[in-house]
């Protein structure tokens, strides 16, 4: 028989070691599989990992593009893994981050074309507030009904993405796009725009959000009870119970943090990157996110490092496929097997593998 | 044949043979493509990849092509065509109307590089767009479905509404009403280009209301397999898509993008490139009808390929009134056609549609 026993006690070398060997671990079945695929296996490995940081002609452009495409997932990431580690799971985020742009964006796109400094911190606030009242859905049936906040946090990420297609060609179309889907540009609505605060480094206020945030909920977890809790009630409900914490409360906090920051997220990349709001707003950070923390330990330090390396692989991942002709479905194969080997070390640090018939110990 | 085929590839010889002799092109020109799918869709984006391997061919390696498929409508487009543009690209299709802001907005920060944007209006100094005349293709077998539907009900998977998939649904509607007067039209908005699950998701919600042939306004086979399964009628959308539904299959409207892209490469070539508006039909071969099942009628093939023949003759244009919008409200008096700016701004459905646009 073969049988999983859990180790009695993890090392904490392990832990830190496990995401290192499964980028590893990726790095080397990345290049069998790129190698079956007729590529050159180092070739293919170096444009996703090295070309955006140092290749002469794309780095000074794809640097700052990691930032931007980093700062949405540690957003995200951040505020899912506050309930991840109490045991709440909140799979909705790319619907919280679509309800924060929408907030966010309806709030800006009703001011225009009124010009004010208020404009801009409203526009955020409104986008935050969009965010955690769509996860406040989920909070609530679970605290009241004690209804699966999976189901129905995922659920509503589909009920977003219906409100987001009929604002994009009804409420908040653009009145001068002659009759196409989408809201007027915010880029273009000096008030509202999140633009760069640097030019040329890709930094805009979302930037510098995601790292504050990984600064505060760091903090947080160390300094302030509630981050005890949180890790308390991951470790084991019944002593969070009894240290005081009340499990309804981490409940509400854990999804209004998950939904309040996705919807940042939301309301940032509406107002900058994107623009924007289409019926194809959203592009998956919510999902993505998921991987993010994870990859990051559920650790807000180590969200920030895997939140680079993501939007790392998803820019090297075009580069690859415009340089070598190496297919999109490659790519994300490779992205996935990240989470696969993080995911299945992680097991193993957790339990071993045991032959022959149970001990009782 | 087609005058301006034969004169798209003569051109293109042209300027292959122009190319082979100077001796100061010696780098490859680099000719890039994004899509909105992945090139396996066995739709829309792999006639744009055809398209692709057709300008390979046709210059050997005189230039080298390269793609990024799956790539999002917004910031990620932006962000890839920056970055095809750095790399050395001089010349790149952008082949989904969702790109056109993206596409604008890189073709200002790179004066040197030439774009073109499928199925877009914004054009710049080097940007062009082009799109085909699907309408005329939608008129062809609008007039089959007419024909072929026993419930008189017609099944219309729409991705967005947008000018181009309404005119598709109106074309094929005024068609299929004209030699069936019980004629329903059954709209399915999924407002996605490709998503094979919601696809297939809408041609079984269609089948369930009574539908018997199915058109689609998207890019992938699924639709065409539901209706094989259900033992129902489809038409190929954007490929023949014969492959996924050899008996549904009724017809099908091809793109073909391959002569287009072959002249534009040859023109960046040889230095004629400027920014144009192109809108190709059947006549020019960017649209073409696939092959008639041999479950079509012979009467009904023979009517069909009448239309077909009207409009390459020019003797015939799908939107020619009476007309009138679905309102009531008259549009098109009798024998007007309908102007190209009316047809590219097309926000209404024409008279006898049920159900609203979205918005």
């Amino acid at each position: 028989m073969i049988r999983l026993e859990r180790r009695r006690r993890q090392s904490r070398a392990w832990a830190l070691a496990t995401p290192v060997l499964a980028v590893c671990a990726t790095v080397a079945t990345g290049m069998v599989m790129f190698a079956l695929l007729g590529k050159d296996p180092v070739e293919a490995i170096r444009t996703i990992f090295w070309a955006p940081l140092f290749d002469p002609n794309l780095a000074s452009y794809a640097r700052p593009q990691i930032l931007v495409k980093a700062a949405p997932l540690v957003l995200i990431a951040i505020g899912l893994s506050l309930g991840f580690r109490a045991n709440i799971w909140n799979i909705g985020a790319e619907g919280q981050y679509i309800m924060g742009a929408i907030a966010g964006g309806a709030t800006a796109l009703a001011l225009y074309p009124l010009d004010a400094w208020w404009i801009f911190p409203l526009m955020i606030t409104a986008g935050i507030a969009g965010g955690v009242a769509w996860a406040m859905v989920p909070a609530l049936l679970k605290i009241r009904f004690n209804a699966n906040e999976i189901l129905v946090s995922l659920m509503l990420v589909y009920v977003a993405e219906q409100l987001l297609a009929s604002v994009s060609i009804g409420l908040l179309r653009n009145p001068d796009g002659i009759g196409f889907p989408g809201s007027r540009n915010l880029q273009h609505y000096e008030s509202a725009a999140n633009s760069e605060l640097i030019t040329g480094t890709g930094i805009h206020t979302g930037v510098i959000a995601a790292i504050a945030v990984a600064l505060m909920v760091h903090a947080l977890l160390r300094l302030h009870r509630l981050g005890f809790q949180i890790r308390l009630a991951g470790l084991s409900a019944r002593s969070a119970a009894h240290s005081g914490a009340n499990p309804k409360r981490l409940t509400a906090i854990c999804l209004a943090a998950g939904g309040g920051l996705a919807g940042l997220a939301g309301i940032f990349e509406l107002a900058g990157p994107a623009g924007q709001l289409t019926i194809d707003f959203n592009v998956g950070y919510g999902f993505t996110a998921i991987i993010v923390a994870f990859l990051g330990r559920l650790n807000p330090l180590g969200i920030v490092l895997a939140g680079l390396l993501m939007a790392l692989t998803y820019i090297g991942g075009e580069m690859a496929q415009f340089m070598l002709n190496l297919p999109a479905a490659a790519i994300q194969a490779f992205q996935g097997m990240l989470l696969f080997f993080l995911l299945s070390m992680d097991f193993l640090s957790r339990f071993r593998i045991a032959f022959g018939t149970a001990r009782i110990n | 044949m087609k005058f301006r085929n034969w004169l798209t590839a003569a051109s293109a010889v042209c300027a292959y043979v122009a190319l082979a002799a100077g001796p100061l092109h010696s780098d490859p020109l680099k000719v890039g493509f994004i899509y909105v799918g992945p090139t396996g869709d066995f739709g829309w984006t792999y006639e744009h990849d055809q398209g692709r391997l057709a300008v390979e061919e046709a210059y050997g390696d005189a230039v080298q092509t390269s793609y990024v498929e799956s790539v999002p409508e917004g910031a990620d487009a932006e962000r890839v065509l920056t970055q095809m543009a750095l790399s050395g690209h001089k010349l790149i299709f952008t082949t989904s109307f969702g790109y056109m802001d993206p596409t604008i907005n890189v073709a200002a920060k790179f004066p040197d590089v030439r774009f073109e944007h499928a199925t877009g209006y914004k054009r710049a100094d080097n940007v062009s767009t082009y799109s085909a005349r699907f309408y005329e293709g939608r008129a062809v077998i609008g007039h089959i479905a007419g024909r072929m539907t026993k419930t008189n009900k017609i099944g219309y998977i729409a991705s967005y509404p947008i000018p181009e998939v309404i005119r598709g649904i109106n074309s094929a509607y005024i068609h299929a009403r004209k030699v069936n007067p019980d004629v329903e039209f059954k709209i399915v908005w999924v407002f996605t280009w490709f998503d094979p699950a919601k696809e297939a998701d809408a041609a079984s919600t269609l089948i369930e209301q009574g539908v018997d042939v199915i058109m689609q306004h998207t890019d992938s086979p699924a639709a065409m397999t539901i209706a094989e399964e259900k033992g129902i009628h489809a038409f190929g959308q954007a490929s023949d898509m014969k492959q996924f539904g050899p008996n549904a299959r009724l017809s099908s409207i091809i793109d073909n993008w391959a002569p287009y892209y072959v002249a534009r490469t040859g023109a960046m070539m040889d230095g004629t490139w400027e920014s144009v508006d192109t809108w190709h039909g059947i006549n020019e071969g960017m649209v073409e009808i696939g092959e008639f099942s041999d479950q079509i009628p012979a009467e009904v093939q023979t009517e069909a390929q009448a239309i077909s023949d009207a409009i390459v003759a020019g003797n015939y244009h799908p939107f020619t009134g009476p007309l009138n919008k679905q309102d009531g409200s008259a549009w098109l008096s009798e024998g007007e056609t309908a102007d190209d700016g009316v047809m590219l701004g097309m926000n209404f459905y024409v008279e006898g549609i049920e159900g609203s646009i979205p918005q």
